[in-house]
C-alpha cells in the first residue's frame, strides 16, 4: 500500500469548506437516523484480528439462506448454486466486472457474451438478445421506452400482476418521455382480466406488459393476450428458470422477453445485484431501436471466427443526446455466472431444476391445504410461487417459524394492501421435504 | 429543377411534391450506408428539423427536411437494399416525397453551382 496516500486533514478541511459542508459525517446527513446503525461498537485502537471476530460475531446474528429453510420468493430465489460456476467465474483470465472499452481485444468476454446471447434466445424462443442490462425491473422499463420509440405511440398497458416494483421502476424511467402507465387488472384465476385489457386498448397504446409466471407466481395464457394485443408490442417478464418446463414466450408470439437473471446461478446477494436480460424477435428494423450492447460473430481479414460489439451507431458514443438509450454498458459479471451456470446444467438439466420447483411447490401447497389453515387464493395454474389465503395470526406466524430456523413467505400487505391476509409461498429444488415437514409442524403447533 | 441545402439534402419540387434525398457529396462523406431510418409517412415536418437518420459503417447522421410539408412517401427500397443511397444518391436513393406547405421555400436554397461550392470548402 505504500502507493496510497490518504488526504491530509489540511485537505479534506479545503475540500469541506469548498462545498460548505462543516464535517465528513455532515456528508451522509440525508441517511434518516432511524435507518443509521449506531450499535457499532468497536474501540478505538483494536487490531485487525479482534476486528474481524468482532464484525463475524455481529454478522453472525443475520439468518441467511445456508442455515435457514427458506420459502420466500418474490423476486429474489433461492436456488442450488453448483459449486464449479464460483470455481470458474473466479479463474482471472474470466473474473470481469465490466466490458472493456477496447472490447474487441477481449475476444475472450466477447465470446462469453456471445454465448450468453445464443443461450438467452435459446431459453426464451427469441432471436436477439443482448449483452444483459442492470437487473429485471430496468430491462422492464427500457422494453417499455422501447416499445414507445418503435410504435412512436406513449401509452404502455401493464398487467397489475407484475411485480409492483417492476412498475414502480417503469413509473420512473417514464417520467422523462412522458408515457402514460396503465393498469390492467385481474381476474380469480390470478390472470390478466382479458376483457380489462380488451377495454384498454386504444390507438395511443404501445405495448402490453405481462410477467409470466406473474407476480402471484400464476401462469398467463400469453397466447390469447398476444391474439388479442394484434399490432401492439407485447412484452414479456420472465422468470428464466420457469422456462425449463414453460413454453419459450417466444413460441407465444412475444415481442420483447426481459427478466432477472439472478436465478441462473447468481446467490440471493441482498437482493442484488444480479443482471437483467432483454431479447427481441428477429426483425433488422426492431433491432435497431433495442438498447444495450450486442456482441456479433464474425470474421477477421485471414477468415478466423472472431468477436465484434455491432450496431453501435445506436449508442451514445456515437449518437451522443440521441442514443438510443442510455445503456452502454452491461453487467458482464452476472452474464458470466449466468452462461458458467446454463452450461454446466444444460438444457435437460434446466428442465429437471424446473420439475423440481413445479413439485415442491405442488407439495408444499398441499400440504398447507391440509392443515386446514390455507387456502388457494387463484385458481390459475403455477409454477414454484403460489398464493394463499391464512386465518392464522400471521405476525405470531412469522415469529414461530423463524424460531424454528425457517424464513417465512412474503406477507402481502407489505407490499400491496388490497392483499389483506394472503401469503405468497415459494419452494424451489432448495427446498427439501425435511423443511416442508418442519414448516407443517410450525402450522400445526399454533 | 433540383435544388440543395446547406446540410447537403437536395429537393426537387415536381407540382406540390418535393422529393429529397441527400447529395452525392454526402454518400461519399458518410461511407457505406447500412440502414435508412426511413421517416413515418403522414407526418409532418418543418424547413430544418429532423427527417430521419441514416446509418453508415463510421457513424449515425441525421437528415433534415429542406422544405416543409407533410410526408406522403418513403423510398421503402431503402429498407432492403440502403446501399442504393450510395450508388445512387441522388436518384434511385432519394429518401422521401413531401407535399410541400410553402413551395416559396424552395427559393433559399442553393442551385448545384452554389452548393457545390459550399461542398468543396467544407474539407
Amino acid at each position: 500500500m505504500d502507493s496510497y496516500i490518504p488526504h491530509t486533514d489540511e485537505e479534506i478541511k479545503e475540500m469541506l469548506d469548498v462545498i460548505g459542508v462543516k464535517s465528513v459525517d455532515e456528508l451522509f446527513s440525508t441517511i434518516p437516523s432511524n435507518k443509521a446503525i449506531n450499535s457499532l461498537k468497536i474501540s478505538k485502537g483494536m487490531d485487525e484480528f479482534n476486528v474481524l471476530s468482532t464484525l463475524k460475531k455481529m454478522a453472525s446474528s443475520n439468518a441467511n439462506a445456508d442455515e435457514y429453510a427458506y420459502f420466500l420468493g418474490a423476486g429474489i430465489y433461492h436456488h442450488v448454486i453448483p459449486s464449479a460456476v464460483n470455481q470458474i467465474a473466479s479463474r482471472g483470465d474470466f473474473y470481469t466486472a465490466y466490458t472493456p472499452y477496447q472490447a474487441e481485444v477481449s475476444q475472450g468476454t466477447l465470446q462469453m457474451l456471445f454465448e450468453f446471447q445464443t443461450m438467452i434466445c435459446e431459453l426464451t424462443g427469441m432471436g436477439i438478445a443482448n449483452a444483459s442490462m442492470y437487473d429485471g425491473a430496468s430491462s422492464l422499463a427500457e422494453a417499455v421506452l422501447m416499445a414507445s420509440r418503435h410504435t412512436q405511440k406513449y401509452k404502455a398497458l401493464i398487467s397489475d400482476t407484475v411485480h409492483p416494483e417492476y412498475i414502480e421502476t417503469v413509473k420512473t424511467y417514464v417520467t422523462g418521455p412522458q408515457i402514460k402507465i396503465e393498469k390492467i387488472g385481474h381476474g380469480p384465476d390470478g390472470m390478466v382480466s382479458i376483457a380489462d385489457l380488451k377495454a384498454k386498448i386504444d390507438d395511443q397504446t404501445s405495448c402490453v406488459v405481462v410477467q409470466y409466471p406473474n407476480f402471484y407466481g400464476v401462469i398467463e395464457d400469453l397466447k390469447t393476450i398476444r391474439e388479442l394485443s394484434k399490432d401492439l408490442i407485447f412484452i414479456v417478464v420472465t422468470n428464466p428458470i420457469s422456462l425449463g418446463v414453460l413454453e419459450a414466450p417466444g413460441k407465444l408470439g412475444a415481442d420483447i422477453v426481459v427478466g432477472d437473471g439472478q436465478t441462473l446461478g447468481i446467490p440471493m446477494n441482498f437482493g442484488g445485484p444480479s443482471f437483467g436480460f432483454f431479447a427481441i424477435r428477429e426483425d433488422p428494423k426492431f433491432v435497431r431501436t433495442m438498447p444495450g450492447r450486442i456482441i456479433g460473430e464474425t470474421v477477421d481479414v485471414d477468415g478466423k471466427r472472431g468477436f465484434v460489439m455491432t450496431l453501435q451507431a445506436r449508442e451514445q458514443h456515437i449518437r451522443r443526446e440521441k442514443a438510443t438509450s442510455n445503456i452502454c454498458s452491461n453487467h458482464a459479471l452476472g452474464t458470466l455466472y449466468a452462461s458458467i451456470y446454463m452450461s454446466l446444467v444444460g438444457p435437460n438439466g434446466l428442465k429437471e431444476i424446473g420439475e423440481h420447483n413445479y413439485s415442491k411447490a405442488h407439495y408444499l401447497l398441499d400440504a398447507l391445504e391440509s392443515t386446514h389453515h390455507f387456502k388457494k387464493a387463484f385458481s390459475g395454474e403455477f409454477f414454484n410461487e403460489f398464493v394463499v389465503e391464512s386465518d392464522l395470526d400471521i405476525q405470531k406466524f412469522e415469529k414461530n417459524l423463524f424460531k424454528k430456523r425457517i424464513i417465512g413467505p412474503l406477507v402481502l400487505p407489505n407490499v400491496d394492501r388490497s392483499s389483506k391476509g394472503k401469503l405468497l409461498f415459494c419452494a424451489t429444488e432448495a427446498n427439501t421435504s425435511e423443511e416442508i415437514d418442519r414448516l407443517i409442524s410450525v402450522v400445526e403447533a399454533m | 429543377m433540383k435544388k440543395y441545402s446547406k446540410t447537403h439534402e437536395w429537393a426537387e419540387l415536381n407540382g406540390k411534391i418535393a422529393t429529397i434525398g441527400i447529395s452525392d457529396h454526402a454518400q461519399d462523406q458518410l461511407g457505406d450506408v447500412v440502414y435508412v431510418n426511413l421517416p413515418t409517412v403522414g407526418k409532418t415536418v418543418k424547413a430544418g428539423e429532423m427527417l430521419c437518420s441514416i446509418e453508415s459503417v463510421k457513424s449515425a447522421s441525421d437528415v433534415y427536411a429542406p422544405v416543409s410539408g407533410k410526408i406522403v412517401e418513403v423510398n421503402k427500397n431503402l429498407e432492403t437494399t440502403p446501399e442504393t443511397v450510395n450508388k445512387s444518391a441522388e436518384k434511385d436513393g432519394w429518401i422521401a416525397k413531401i407535399e410541400v406547405s410553402n413551395p416559396k421555400e424552395m427559393d433559399s436554397l442553393l442551385d448545384k453551382a452554389g452548393y457545390d461550392k459550399i461542398a468543396s470548402e467544407k474539407h
